[in-house]
């Protein structure tokens, strides 16, 4: 009896982690469509898919250890890799898209932006 | 109950396909190189999610070294194309 009963617990647990994963992901990239500009798509992609693949990686945790009694060690060490890559990357991404020129957007058309000038201090 | 775990994961890599076909409208259209190289580092991400849905589909935990090796190559494209992007050069040499 309790067996079966944790056993329903994990796989409600894998549903809902799916479910929550999925929506992460696919509002991620509804935001790299519908952003104007390329910092606030790189904001859309990092911190909302980060988040989306950590639930994707919990739930297949989740189901491996109830199906196979196996824990799977590198579905977490994915996560964690995931999670120290994906800010890094981004940073070098906009840090290249601010050097080759590109303005921050804004809807009037006058962004104070405070890196230049301080580029342009140095 | 396990029927309906297929069935979800059915459900969530039919959404994640979406997903990916819409980052694939902003790699071809996107108005400058940096938007591309934001959608191809979704579209990596998108993949391992991928990876994971099909090891919860087949029941097997062969899939996770392919997760890590798409992590890691996806790490070291987006840091090469960002370096590409910014000086046109990848590798630095000290000889000049």
């Amino acid at each position: 009896m309790t067996g079966t009963t944790t056993e329903f617990i994990m796989n409600i647990l894998v549903i809902v982690f799916l479910i929550t994963g999925t929506f992460f992901v696919i509002s991620a990239s509804i935001g790299v469509i519908r952003f104007p500009d390329v910092y606030t798509r790189l904001h859309a992609s990092t911190k909302a898919a980060t988040l989306g693949i950590s639930g994707i990686m919990i739930g297949a945790f989740i189901f491996l250890y109830v199906e196979h009694q196996i824990v799977s060690g590198k579905l977490i060490l994915g996560i964690i890799f995931i999670l120290l890559t994906a800010p890094v990357s981004a940073h070098m991404i906009g840090r290249a898209a601010h050097s080759i020129g590109i303005k921050p957007w804004s809807q009037d058309g006058n962004t104070k932006d405070e890196y230049a000038d301080t580029l342009k201090e140095k | 109950m396990n029927e309906l775990i297929n069935t979800i994961a059915i459900v969530c890599m039919i959404v994640v396909t979406i997903s990916i076909a819409l980052l694939l409208f902003r790699v071809i259209k996107g108005p400058t190189n940096p938007d591309r190289a934001v959608a191809l580092d979704a579209i990596g991400v998108n993949l391992m999610g991928m990876a994971g849905l099909s090891a919860i589909l087949l029941v097997t935990t062969r899939l996770n070294d392919v997760i890590l090796l798409i992590g890691i190559l996806l790490f070291v494209g987006t840091v090469g194309l960002a370096k590409y992007l910014e000086k046109g050069v990848i590798i630095d040499r000290d000889d000049d």
